[in-house]
């Protein structure tokens, strides 16, 4: 078995690791396993993460019988089989394609976050900067209320019945 | 601009000056951006990749950063050059042996760079002495929308900035700060803070040598999450609330080790000024992890007014080339000395390759001959 870093050289550092009910296992030539800092005991690396977590997912095959296609994107052509190998996608199409697959991954490596929050290019419509403007504001009343702290809440609550 | 003209010296972050230098040696941002309408470079043909390389580069080239920039083709640089544009932190290690038509932009005092087609299409990065993440953030910001107005991003208004690895996506911002935490080591409680920064979410790696291991007790402590938090709330977070506690931990460790273990902080001084001083071999990780005590000596000195009878006999040394201080060893020259002794810092600046036994030579004669006055 090659080494899943360096694909060149031969594997020989196996390791199994359960996280949360999760198992994944990595093949490793022992210089990569040193650059990935196994020897000395490290937190999972973030490719190991998602290639577990995807892993916990149901296959196309097994959901539908291996008669189905794997589901490709009809703009770079990839699939999640890939992903899983190489941890890094195809183009920003593939958000959308696998988005159903991508959640609960990104859900696990953001925290739970989902929506983003923050800068939004200049060059957005006026229309998506304000969808996403009320999104960040109606979270932070949700926040505000939750704490009692009812002063902001009012002044959120202002603020999104002005955008609207 | 050549790399010898900059291999030399310390980075202007690295000069011992900055918001608490003492333990924070540097602050620094990285935004992650991909160029609308093309694929993520794992899925670009070298013709592709070309194609972006050059559409940034250009516009990267034109940008006014109020410091003269040049433009490296990370493809076609020597490996060793390579090397010391890692060694500097200009570039990643993924970067710098990566695959295909790539580039950096640096700004000359290397506050600023600029990475094209590492892992997503762009990545540009602000680097401060000390703690001015606020500062980097500004910088950065503005940098980014000056490139924003030359051309569109991947953006969704779910995702945010679309990135190749779903780790970054969202903000696409990585807030890093390095952080020199001796005390905490010697005092047995550097587990204590890897763990909290863990379950916090953070990444915690090692910021000189190679792997996790953290040599010389400098750690590099970042964020994982980028999506659904701002990027102020980010940068506010690591600025107002977690940065500071740490230091306040590694100063209370330091005040322990001087009124409690006064023996053990002097002997950690001493035996490192020793060694530093008449080793005739001696290996980057030894180099590291000597003159870190060193770090601690004089800051302690400096910050504290700490003077047992090692930190004192230490502040006077009078080390060679020192001219920051009458008579005295500063931050600025051991800063130089872990700068320096770095693998491909000493073969570019004695001109040859060297095996790793010669560079333990020249590395301990270097250093003998900066602490010998």
């Amino acid at each position: 078995m090659r080494c899943q870093v360096c694909k060149k050289k031969e594997a020989t550092i196996h390791l199994t690791e359960i996280t949360d009910g999760v198992r994944s296992e990595m093949h490793l030539c022992e210089h990569c396993a040193q650059e990935e800092g196994i020897a000395i005991k490290s937190q999972l690396s973030i490719n190991e993460l998602l290639s577990g977590l995807l892993a916990t997912q149901p296959s196309d095959d097994e959901l539908f019988g291996d008669t189905k296609q794997e589901l490709s994107c009809p703009h770079c052509g990839f699939t999640l089989t890939q992903f899983t190998k190489e941890a890094v996608l195809g183009c920003p199409y593939d958000y959308e394609v696998f988005e159903k697959s991508l959640l609960p991954l990104i859900e696990k490596a953001h925290n739970g976050k989902t929506v983003h929050q923050g800068k939004v290019p200049s060059k957005m419509p006026t229309d998506t900067k304000k969808q996403i403007k009320l999104t960040a504001l109606r979270q932070q009343l949700n926040a505000a209320v939750l704490s009692e702290d009812y002063e902001l809440a009012a002044k959120l609550r202002d603020e999104i019945n002005q955008l609207e | 601009m050549k790399l010898t003209d900059i291999s030399s010296d310390i980075n202007e972050w690295f000069d011992g000056s900055g918001p608490l230098a003492d333990i924070v040696i540097s602050s620094r941002i990285r935004l992650a951006r991909n160029i609308a309408g093309y694929k993520f470079l794992s899925r670009c043909s070298v013709a592709e990749k070309s194609e972006i390389l050059k559409k940034l580069r250009d516009i990267l080239m034109s940008l006014e950063l109020g410091d003269k920039i040049f433009y490296l083709s990370v493809d076609k640089t020597p490996v060793l050059d390579r090397h010391l544009l890692v060694e500097r932190h200009l570039i990643s290690r993924n970067h710098a042996f990566g695959k295909g038509p790539r580039g950096v932009v640096i700004a000359q005092r290397e506050f600023f760079t600029a990475m094209i087609n590492e892992e997503d299409h762009l990545r540009i990065q602000m680097l401060k002495g000390g703690l001015q993440l606020t500062q980097c953030a500004e910088q950065i910001n503005r940098i980014d929308d000056m490139i924003e107005q030359r051309i569109g991003y991947a953006f969704s208004p779910r995702f945010g900035y679309l990135t190749a690895c779903p780790t970054n996506m969202g903000t696409g911002i990585r807030v890093s700060v390095m952080l020199h935490l001796p005390a905490l080591k010697m005092t047995d409680q550097i587990e204590k803070f890897l763990n909290a920064s863990r379950d916090m979410g953070l990444a915690v790696r090692g910021l000189f040598g190679e792997g996790t291991e953290a040599a010389g007790d400098f750690y590099q402590l970042s964020n994982q999450v980028t999506l659904g938090v701002s990027e102020a709330d980010i940068v506010a977070q690591f600025e107002n609330v977690i940065i500071p506690e740490i230091v306040e931990y590694e100063n209370a460790a330091r005040s322990q080790l001087l009124s409690r273990e006064p023996d053990v902080l002097d002997d950690k001084i001493s035996r490192a000024m020793a060694l530093l001083r008449n080793a005739h071999l001696i290996s980057s990780q030894e180099a590291l992890f000597l003159l870190s005590h060193l770090r601690m000596g004089i800051n302690m000195h400096e910050r504290m007014g700490a003077s047992t009878p090692a930190i004192e006999k230490l502040c006077k040394t009078t080390a060679s080339g020192d001219s920051n201080k009458l008579g005295g060893l500063s931050i600025t020259t051991i800063n130089r000395l872990f700068m320096l002794t770095q693998p491909a810092h000493l073969q570019l600046n004695c001109g040859k390759t060297l095996d790793a036994a010669h560079r333990d030579i020249l590395r301990a004669k270097i250093i003998r001959s900066a602490l010998n006055g």
